[in-house]
This record gives C-alpha cells, sequence and structure tokens, in this order.
C-alpha cells in the first residue's frame, strides 16, 4: 500500500530517484552471477559458491552445500558399533584415521571402556599422523590455488611419506578402519618406529621447503597478507575451529584445553599456535608451525610407547549401555565432535556429527563480501576444508 | 678445414640458394627448435623442478613424453558449446598460433640470407604482429560463451595492452643504442659495441641495459601469460579462462602457441639483450660476413634461446601468481618508469659519449 504524500514532496522524490538511476546508469554496471561449483578446482570436491559479481568485485557470496551429501548420521542407525568407523573414515579423506578417534572415545566413553596405555599412545601417534597427511596436502594444495603449482607436486610426495606409515600399520593408506572400541586392531609391525622417524625428518624438510618456497614469497605475502581478515568475535559467533580460530588469536585447543580421555596429550612437550592477524596468511602460517608442533608430538610419542596390550576386555558383542555422550577432539580441519545417542542396541539410536568444514565454511558469506575474484580462492584456499567434511 | 673455411668465406648465395636457407630455416629449424623447447624445456626442466614422474618414465629416457601428450589430446573430443560463435570459436587458437609464427620470420639466424624476411624496421614488426594475438584471445574469450571464459577474454585483453607499454620502452633503450629499428642492424651494432673502450671483446647490451633487460624479461613472462601473471588463465580461480571450452586438437593448438610464443620472445630478448647470433669467437669476431656465422649463427643463437627459455619457465615454476590490480599496479608503478628513467640515461649517455 502507498503512502499519501503531498504532491511536491512526491515529484522531489521521483526526481531524485530518476537522478539515482542516471547516475547508476552512468557508474555502475549490471553484475553477474557466478556459479564458482559444483565442477571448480578450487573448491576440490563438488561444493558450490554462488557469487555475484560487478566487475571483478564480489558483492555477495554464498556456499551452497549438499552436493555430495551420502547420509552418514542415518546411515549409522542402521550399522553396528564397529562398523560406523568404515563410514566415519569418508567425511575428512585426507586424515580419515582422526575421524574414528573421537566416535571410538564417545563409545568407550558410554561403555565405561579404556584402552591400554601402549593403544592409548599409538592412537595418538596415528592421530597426528593424519594430520600431517591432511595439512602436508593443504600446504601444496595452498600453492595451487595461489598458482604456483610446483608446490602442489611437493605436497603429494612428501604426504607419501605419512601415508606409507600409516598404510604400514593399519593396511589402508585413506581409510584405515582401524580403531576399535577398547584398544587398536593391531599392534605396531617391526621397526616401524624407526621408519616413521625417518619420515617425521623428511616432513620436517617438507616444511622448510614450503616455506621457502610459498608463505615467505612476497608475492604470496601480498596475495594473502590483509585479505579474508576475520576478527576473532566474528570466527567465534560463526562457531569457526581448529587453525582457523587460533589464526584469529584465540589460544584455544581442544587438545590442550579439553583432551578427551584416551589421547595422551598431556604427557608430551608441545606447545598452542596462534596468530593475531586473522588474514588468510595467518592461517596458512599457523598450519605450517602446526605441522613442525605435530611432528615435534610425533617423535616424543614414538619415543616413549609403552608396552603393553593394545586391546582392552571389551565383550564380543558390542552392547552400548543406555545413555548420551558427546565427545570431541581437534582434528586436523577444527574441531570434531560424536554426539552418540544408544538405547542399548547394537547400533546407535542417533548419531550426530559435528564436522569442523561445515562451520568453517559458514563463514565465507560474511568474509568474502567486497573482495576480487582471485580473493575467495585465496580465502577459500585458507579456510581449508574437505568436501567429505561439509556434506557428510 | 681450412679448406671448407674458404669455401663457406667466399659463398655469395644466388637467390635460390638463399631461399633454399630460408626455407630451411622457417621449415625445419624453428619447428624443431620448437619442439626440442618443449621436450627439453616443457617437460624435461617441469620435471625436475617439480618433482613429475612423466618425462623420467615414458619411453627411453623419457623422450616420448610429448608423444604420449599430443596423443592424449587428439583422441579426445573436439566440443564447441552450443551458444558458441562457431566461426570465431574455431579460428581463434589458428589466429594466436599464426601470430606466433610470423614473429620468427623477421629474426636473424646469422648473416643476411639467414633471416626470412629482412624488415628495415624489425622491432617494431615483432611488436606489432606479437599484439595481433590479444585478438585471438578475445575472441576465444569472446566466443566461447562461458562466463570464466569471458572473464579471462577481457583479463587477458587488460594485461597484454597494460604489459605491451613497458615491452615496446624497452626496446627503445636498445634501439637508441643500435640506432636502428632493424634486428639485423642490432645484432651488427652489438658486435661492434665496446662498453669498455678498447678493453675487452665486444659486449651485448644486456651489460649496460640490466635494467631495461628485467622490465623485458617480466613484460615477457606477461605477454606470455605465466605465471606469475598467468591471471588470465588462472587454473584454480577461473578454470583456464579463455581455454577453457577448448578440447581436443584445438587446445593442443593453443598449447603449442603458449610455447611457440614463449621461444619467439626468448629469440626476440636474445637477439635484443644479448647479440643474437654473434658472440666474440677469436678470429671470426671481425668477420662478420664470414661463411662461418651461416653454420655458427644458428647454433649460438640457439642456445641462448634455450638460456633465456629456461628463465622464463624457471620463473613460471617459482612464482604464485598475482592478483589482477598488482599486476597492473606493478606495471604502471614500477616498469613503466623504471623504462623511462633509463631511457633517459641511455640517451644522455650516447650523446656524451657517441
Amino acid at each position: 500500500m502507498t503512502a499519501i504524500v503531498p504532491d511536491s514532496q512526491q515529484r522531489a522524490y521521483v526526481a531524485a530517484k530518476a537522478a539515482d538511476a542516471r547516475v547508476n546508469l552512468e557508474f555502475e554496471s549490471e553484475g553477474m552471477t557466478l556459479n564458482i561449483g559444483p565442477q571448480h578446482p578450487a573448491t576440490h570436491g563438488t561444493l558450490r559458491i554462488v557469487a555475484k559479481l560487478d566487475g571483478e568485485q564480489v558483492t555477495s557470496c554464498e556456499p551452497v552445500p549438499g552436493y555430495m551429501h551420502r547420509g552418514y548420521e542415518k546411515l549409522s542407525e542402521v550399522r553396528t558399533y564397529p562398523q560406523v568407523t568404515t563410514l566415519v573414515n569418508r567425511l575428512d579423506w585426507v586424515g580419515s584415521f582422526a575421524n574414528e578417534v573421537p566416535f571410538i572415545l564417545a563409545a568407550e566413553k558410554l561403555m565405561d571402556v579404556e584402552a591400554p596405555p601402549r593403544a592409548q599412545h599409538i592412537r595418538t601417534i596415528l592421530f597426528e599422523m593424519s594430520r600431517l597427511a591432511n595439512i602436508v596436502l593443504f600446504l601444496g594444495d595452498l600453492g595451487a590455488q595461489m598458482g604456483g603449482v610446483t608446490a602442489v607436486f611437493y605436497g603429494f610426495r612428501d604426504r607419501e611419506f605419512v601415508l606409507n606409515q600409516i598404510e604400514a600399520v593399519t593396511g589402508g593408506r585413506f581409510h584405515p578402519n582401524f580403531d576399535r572400541i577398547g584398544g587398536l586392531k593391531d599392534d605396531l609391525p617391526k621397526g616401524w618406529i624407526a621408519e616413521t622417524k625417518v619420515a617425521m625428518k623428511k616432513v620436517a624438510d617438507f616444511c622448510d621447503e614450503i616455506e621457502d618456497l610459498l608463505i615467505a614469497n612476497e608475492i604470496f605475502q601480498l596475495r594473502s597478507r590483509g585479505v579474508g581478515v576475520i576478527p576473532a568475535d566474528i570466527g567465534l559467533s560463526y562457531g569457526l575451529s581448529g587453525a582457523n580460530l587460533r589464526a584469529s588469536g584465540v589460544d584455544w585447543d581442544t587438545r590442550r584445553d579439553n583432551c578427551a580421555p584416551g589421547l595422551v596429550y598431556d604427557k608430551v612437550d608441545w606447545k598452542v599456535i596462534t596468530h593475531p592477524d586473522g588474514d588468510c596468511f595467518a592461517r596458512c602460517w599457523v598450519r605450517l608451525q602446526e605441522v613442525r608442533e605435530s611432528v615435534r608430538i610425533c617423535e616424543q610419542l614414538l619415543d616413549t610407547v609403552p608396552a603393553g596390550p593394545i586391546m582392552a576386555k571389551v565383550p564380543r558383542i558390542i552392547k552400548v549401555p543406555e545413555g548420551e555422550s558427546y565427545v570431541e577432539t581437534e582434528n586436523p580441519l577444527g574441531v570434531m565432535g560424536y554426539y552418540v545417542v544408544s538405547k542399548g542396541d547394537l547400533n546407535p539410536f542417533r548419531l550426530k556429527i559435528r564436522t569442523p568444514s561445515f562451520n568453517n565454511i559458514s563463514v565465507v558469506p560474511w568474509v568474502a563480501r567486497g573482495v576480487y575474484v582471485p580473493d575467495v580462492i585465496t580465502i577459500l584456499a585458507s579456510l581449508y576444508f574437505i568436501l567429505g567434511d561439509i556434506d557428510k | 678445414m681450412s679448406t671448407v673455411a674458404t669455401l663457406l668465406g667466399e659463398l655469395t648465395p644466388a637467390y635460390w640458394q638463399s631461399t633454399l636457407v630460408r626455407v630451411l630455416i622457417i621449415g625445419i629449424l624453428v619447428p624443431t627448435g620448437a619442439l626440442i623447447l618443449a621436450i627439453v624445456f616443457l617437460f624435461k626442466v617441469m620435471a625436475w623442478m617439480q618433482s613429475r614422474l612423466g618425462p623420467y618414465e615414458a619411453g627411453p629416457k623419457g623422450l616420448l613424453q610429448l608423444v604420449a601428450e599430443v596423443g592424449k589430446w587428439l583422441q579426445k573430443e573436439d566440443l564447441i558449446p552450443q551458444g558458441a560463435d562457431k566461426i570465431v570459436f574455431k579460428a581463434a587458437p589458428f589466429i594466436i598460433l599464426a601470430s606466433t609464427f610470423v614473429l620468427y620470420a623477421a629474426i636473424p639466424a646469422g648473416p643476411d640470407p639467414a633471416i626470412a624476411a629482412n624488415v628495415p624496421t624489425g622491432i617494431y614488426f615483432i611488436l606489432a604482429v606479437s599484439s595481433v594475438s590479444v585478438i585471438g584471445v578475445l575472441m576465444a574469450g569472446w566466443a566461447s560463451s562461458n562466463k570464466y571464459a569471458l572473464i579471462g577474454g577481457i583479463r587477458a585483453a587488460g594485461q597484454l595492452i597494460a604489459y605491451e607499454l613497458p615491452m615496446v620502452l624497452a626496446a627503445v633503450g636498445v634501439v637508441v643504442l643500435a640506432g636502428s629499428l632493424n634486428l639485423q642492424d642490432i645484432v651488427h651494432a652489438q658486435a661492434g659495441f665496446f662498453a669498455f673502450g678498447d678493453w675487452g671483446p665486444a659486449l651485448p647490451f644486456i651489460v649496460v641495459q640490466l635494467p631495461l633487460f628485467i622490465v623485458f624479461m617480466s613484460a615477457v613472462q606477461a605477454e606470455l601469460t605465466q605465471a606469475p601473471f598467468d591471471m588470465p588463465i588462472a587454473e584454480s580461480e577461473i578454470v583456464s579462462g579463455y581455454q577453457v571450452e577448448y578440447s581436443g586438437f584445438r587446445f593442443l593448438v593453443f598449447f603449442l602457441a603458449e610455447f611457440a610464443t614463449a621461444f619467439g620472445f626468448a629469440a626476440i630478448v636474445s637477439t635484443l639483450f644479448l647479440g643474437g647470433w654473434y658472440l666474440p669467437i677469436p678470429g671470426l669476431a671481425d668477420d662478420l660476413q664470414s661463411g662461418w656465422w651461416y653454420l655458427l649463427g644458428p647454433i649460438i643463437l640457439f642456445t641462448k634461446v634455450m638460456i633465456v627459455s629456461f628463465i622464463i619457465f624457471w620463473v613460471r615454476f617459482t612464482y604464485p601468481r598475482f592478483r589482477e590490480d598488482q599486476l597492473q599496479k606493478l606495471a604502471w608503478k614500477w616498469l613503466i618508469p623504471i623504462s623511462l628513467v633509463w631511457i633517459t640515461v641511455t640517451s644522455v649517455a650516447v650523446v656524451v659519449w657517441q
């Protein structure tokens, strides 16, 4: 319903509108909607980003997930507890052992079982190694996103050192399915600890190389410093976690502050890396330093693996008593949590997975306004998501 | 030995002989050179720098990698998008390739008959022809009827035009020093260029034109749309830009044009700054019309081209990509002022000392 206004006022309003329209006609171009994805190299998966452009500038930008939804939460309701690890392996597929751990810990919490010390140690080592495999690939992929293709080859090459060691223990490069309620499937193979120490050295060398090639590069810094700044309060309110939040200066790491029983981070000497800037460079830098810290954690744990069994006494057929539990751990991409509801059956009554990438990309519309198209790619690359982790 | 030298030295080519030499150079040397460039630099250097496996494994000493790649492209389906402007879409890659191959015509590979077309204003011709490829790029970007291709084409146009200017300005310094626009004369000028008076051999222009050499190399890198200036074909942002809809043979043409242009620009850089086909060889240094130069000239030029191409690809594999605005800033705020200052310095020096 139009408001009744005096005639002269209306004429003035119409004249002003017309003048505006003339100015707009002269200075503004018609916008363009650009679908970045679902098939696009920068989304490494099938994420779709609807970007509204004005020239090269992005006026609004919205991620549309769901192209790879596989319904793992619902599927888990018809799987027994040991079978669920097979599904959750496929969430963050480049560091997949880490996906199993919080689920197993949640089930162990419900059953009131604790893994023996040796199993806890090896579990922590493998957990950190999947972080290494994940973030080494991130550092390489960062190069590809920013136009330096060389880094991605180095990333893929040096990640193999870690994956080979994971494969030597678990038998699977990507989907180990190795964690069990009450311990681990197998013990370490002979000579594994010495070999892994060599691999850790190689990963440390990779860090130096990528720092030389990419992170310290002038053009990289020009592209990433001051771009995509996420202040700490915005990061917290959007539920960011992991390196994305620590790069905004929030000193919070679940491994240190809220470590789930069953992982032995309290027995090693390491520190949480933060950066005050909150821009793309900070996120990349924090991840690079975290790889170095992870190498330190692994090296210390490898020296102190205790002897003993790798499996606690658990029944052959696992029935989890009635109850609810929530366990979260600091996964490579951020905080991953499993909320398990059990009715005392063979399979969970309800499983809710809190995946880090889903929350991490939720900040994209906020942070990618008014930037240029290349900056959207930089922001996406530095936020670092894995599509399986978004779509579940 | 001396007979051969005498024979070559007394060579006074007839018309058919010089035509034969031209055909040989354009028809055999250039394509072979481009092929060797592709094999040696694209694949071997790439494999060495980026730890790729193919060029070490495919065939004997990995030499069949190129054959494998060409075979792969040829068997792909030749797709033309539904909304595309078909004629323009089909013509675009060939325009780029043609503009590249005309470049080779004016580059001297030895004394006079060893040049396909001794254009009196060689530099002008080369720089004009090289910018024809912009039209091909714009055509490809527009005709693909694809948003990514359009963005890529427009980025390419902006970038190629912006970097045309520092390139021309960088060539001006050389022209001032040589006193000629003719490429053959520029080589001759470098053969008689004694930067330190009578002391030492004749030196190429790079010793006094290093800033302009760097400006020219940056502009070449941008003209080739290679990293760090590969905004128009940024594969992680706009999915190879204007090339996104091309497949099969047409993409192969783009690909060949890219590397043939790298080869062509490397030849221009060698001619302008590194002395072209000339090298101060004892005994031959003063006799520029000696028949030996027909033999040695192409080899010397080719070696220099390989060195320059190596630098081009080295930079390409090392640096990440600029953003569009940063790229324009670099051209307008740094490269153009530097070249203007150095042109002034060169001109003053030429007036004072010559």
